[in-house]
């Protein structure tokens, strides 16, 4: 994607079998919408129902994504804000009897205003000490949601069961495939936003504070308010991904919410590809299928390796790091970078990828 | 050793979507039945919090095996998918859905954990698909006339206080009851269930209710409170490190009542042991199981078949652990069930037969426990019998009481 001018590899002039590097990036963004579209016809309702839920965990990498890859923070606790947002769209549906699709832009704005806030005291704190504060708000988030005091509210431990809503207006579509395109919908603009975001004033505030914050003070950006709205965008992300989660599950619960969904998430942004809007898809795909593949890996291995599932993420994981370095997308900027090479001058490319 | 070949079908079955599902080839069987194999899924939580009840699931596995081994269900072998869930209900909500509209699974059979059968109670439901013998204690999985498609397995927390409720009033109708309970479902289920099983009498018996969260660090303040209540008797309804302490604190402080500790903390390794052992002499429980670790069963006939079934199909297996014993015996009953389906064995006579359980005994049930299901009890296991701990082990005394 041409989402970071100053990761572009190539300029626009340069051409591959024919075309331009920008026309082959639209065909490619074309052909991955017309494959999005089509999934839900073509895929069972339980595959249906795991894109659906690569697009929801899409939404939370990218928010993700904006804070990390974008502006240098890290968070080991976004698995708090895909809660709220969770629970804001469940308590709303079933004791305040709100449409589902009402909740989630409050589900997202709610989870705006706790990012906002939770990044203010957060910018005292650097890199991994910021990592070990958002740590903590993943650990809490489940314990709270377990409060009696809010019991009546989240149901305690046995959290709130949704109701599955169908399609409306009449479509054709069943319950899975309505609610893919319902999140489908909502992903899109959301992705459009962030990519206008990142090429903007603001998004070049938040690369120049990643990569050099006293310089980007000295330019006159304004380093307190750029981090905490940053926090705050990417809060809001994760929010209406976890508001969609919500739905699409049709349960809460605090076991749903452990600190292993807050390191999956990180894991889905690194390995997609920091700084790209594509690497939070990818990401994605990573987080949903990689640990079923592992266990289906682990079954083969016979009955007694039935504690290996994580080991063979593990080593999955490894792999995937020791091959793309920089991420999947990272992996197919230098690909690409090589194609055009090969196709131009011959002459060497800045490194690409982030 | 993974076969390629299986490995890319095994991915590309999954990656590339391609559902082409084989129609059922008998209009009355359940899918994942045919004449040489009956598929059926669980999940369990081999990773994660609850990762030491996976133990449940790789005895079933087990006993599944011993089974085919000796020829299947009249030449059908049992084929049980155990997929792990980490205990997170999303993933128990995928897990489930690719067992049953990917994998095609005949039933769902004691997937673990309470958060994560509700979460796919519902769905299970619906779909009428059986969703037997959960692995859980909660009491909500015998609601028949909701839920026709969902049963239990294990006496459940009410059943228990209805044992202790009908002991003291039998033995003890004076007593004044303090209550510690954990604040939250399971904790509620024990206060439920007492005052159920004391009817009347509960108002002016229970004369002290504390509870405490999971994040609490201690319970101190909560048992010095229901002392100077004035109770005699003690309901400690709480997870192993809260009964530790609930046992030495009430010790120390010299508060000596009638001390009834839940089921769910009797383990004398990591309970009573922590908690001293001596402070902890007296304590009465109710059981259904017989202890592995107790050498009255040695010579025992259901202990030896255990024993057997574990050093040929669980070399490797800790014999202390009494999940392993929990999941032979589910196991059982499911074959037991699958026997009573004779050759009709759709969704429908799947959930009639598990229905219609008669004095099933099972060999490392205490002896005169059996199991009874009909079509308005959907509660497998209800009795226990009560055993005080003499320092030492567990005591068994009075009779096997049904709650």
């Amino acid at each position: 994607m041409t989402a970071l001018g100053y990761t572009q590899a190539a300029a626009p002039t340069r051409q591959v079998a024919g075309l331009s590097v920008s026309a082959w990036r639209r065909i490619g963004l074309g052909a991955a919408l017309a494959l999005a579209l089509i999934v839900p016809f073509w895929a069972s309702s339980y595959h249906t129902f795991q894109f659906t839920l690569v697009v929801v965990y899409a939404i939370a990498l990218m928010g993700l994504n904006l804070l990390t890859g974008y502006n240098g923070q890290i968070s080991l606790g976004h698995g708090a804000f895909y809660a709220i947002g969770a629970y804001v769209t469940a308590v709303l549906v079933q004791k305040a009897g709100v449409p589902y699709w009402a909740t989630v832009p409050v589900a997202g704005l709610v989870c705006l205003g706790a990012g906002f806030l939770f990044g203010l005291p957060a910018l005292r704190l650097e890199g991994l000490y910021l990592a070990l504060a958002t740590f903590a708000l993943a650990l809490v988030t489940p314990q709270i949601l377990k409060f009696k005091n809010f019991a009546t509210w989240t149901g305690g431990v046995q959290g709130i069961l949704m109701d599955k809503p169908d399609a409306p207006w009449g479509l054709p579509l069943d319950s899975d495939q309505w609610l893919y395109f319902f999140c489908l919908a909502l992903a899109l603009p959301l992705f459009w936003a962030a990519r206008n975001l990142v090429a903007s004033r603001t998004g070049r505030a938040m690369v120049a504070i990643r990569d050099h914050p006293v310089a980007a003070a000295t330019m006159g950006v304004s380093t307190a308010l750029t981090k905490s709205l940053t926090f705050g965008v990417s809060a809001f992300y994760t929010g209406i991904a976890g508001s969609l989660g919500g739905i699409v599950v049709g349960f809460v619960a605090p076991d749903s919410f452990s600190i292993l969904l807050s390191l999956s998430f990180l894991v889905g942004v690194v390995v997609g590809g920091l700084a790209s809007i594509w690497g939070a898809l990818f990401g994605a795909l990573f987080v949903v299928f990689v640990p079923n593949y592992a266990d289906q890996i682990s079954d083969l291995l016979g009955e007694r390796a039935k504690a290996l599932p994580w080991a063979i993420y593990g080593v999955l994981l490894i792999a995937f790091m020791y091959l793309m370095p920089t991420g999947v997308v990272g992996m197919l900027r230098t690909a690409a970078a090589r194609l055009v090479e090969g196709a131009g001058r011959g002459r060497s490319l800045g490194k690409p990828g982030a | 050793m993974i076969s390629r070949r299986r490995l890319l079908q095994t991915t590309a079955a999954s990656a590339a979507a391609l559902a082409t599902r084989s129609l059922r080839a008998w209009a009355a069987n359940a899918p994942g039945v045919t004449d040489k194999e009956i598929k059926i899924g669980q999940t369990m939580p081999y990773s994660g919090p609850a990762s030491s009840y996976g133990a449940i699931g790789k005895a079933e596995l087990a006993y599944f095996k011993k089974v085919n081994d000796e020829g299947g269900i009249s030449g059908r072998m049992i084929n049980l998918l155990s997929l792990d869930d980490g205990y997170s209900p999303p993933k128990t909500v995928e897990q489930i859905r690719r067992l049953v509209e990917q994998d095609g699974v005949a039933f769902i059979f004691q997937s673990l954990g309470t958060p994560s059968n509700s979460a796919i109670q519902k769905y299970l439901n619906d779909r009428k698909v059986p969703q037997l013998f959960v692995a859980t204690g909660a009491t909500k999985w015998n609601d028949p006339k909701r839920f026709p498609w969902t049963m239990g397995w294990q006496p459940n927390y009410q059943t228990e206080a209805h044992i202790y409720a009908k002991y003291l009033l039998a033995d003890k109708p004076d007593a004044k009851i303090g209550i510690l309970y954990q604040n939250d479902d399971y904790g509620k289920d024990y206060v439920i269930g007492l005052k159920d099983g004391l009817g009347d009498k509960a108002k002016t018996m229970i004369v002290k209710e504390e509870s405490y969260e999971t994040s609490d660090p201690t319970i101190d303040s909560q048992i010095v409170s229901l002392q100077s209540s004035g109770a005699d008797t003690f309901l400690n309804a709480t997870t192993p490190k809260f009964a530790a302490q609930a046992i030495r604190k009430s010790y120390d402080i010299g508060w000596k009542p009638i001390h009834f500790l839940n089921n769910v903390s009797i383990s004398v390794s990591s309970v009573l042991t922590p908690a001293g052992l001596e402070k902890s002499a007296g304590v009465i429980t109710a059981d259904y199981r017989k202890d592995p670790t107790d050498p009255r069963w040695k010579d025992d006939a259901g202990y030896k078949q255990w024993l057997e079934f574990m050093k040929k199909y669980m070399p490797d297996a800790d014999l202390a652990d009494n999940d392993h014993p929990y999941g032979m015996m589910a196991a059982m009953t499911l074959v037991q069930v699958l026997k009573q389906c004779g050759n009709d064995l759709s969704r429908e006579n799947i959930m009639k037969e598990a229905a219609n359980l008669h004095d099933l005994e099972m060999p490392m049930l205490l002896p005169g426990i059996k199991i009874n299901t009909s079509a308005d009890n959907f509660a497998p296991i209800k009795q226990m019998q009560l055993q005080r701990f003499n320092g030492k082990s567990w005591e068994l005394f009075g009779e096997v009481l049904s709650g």
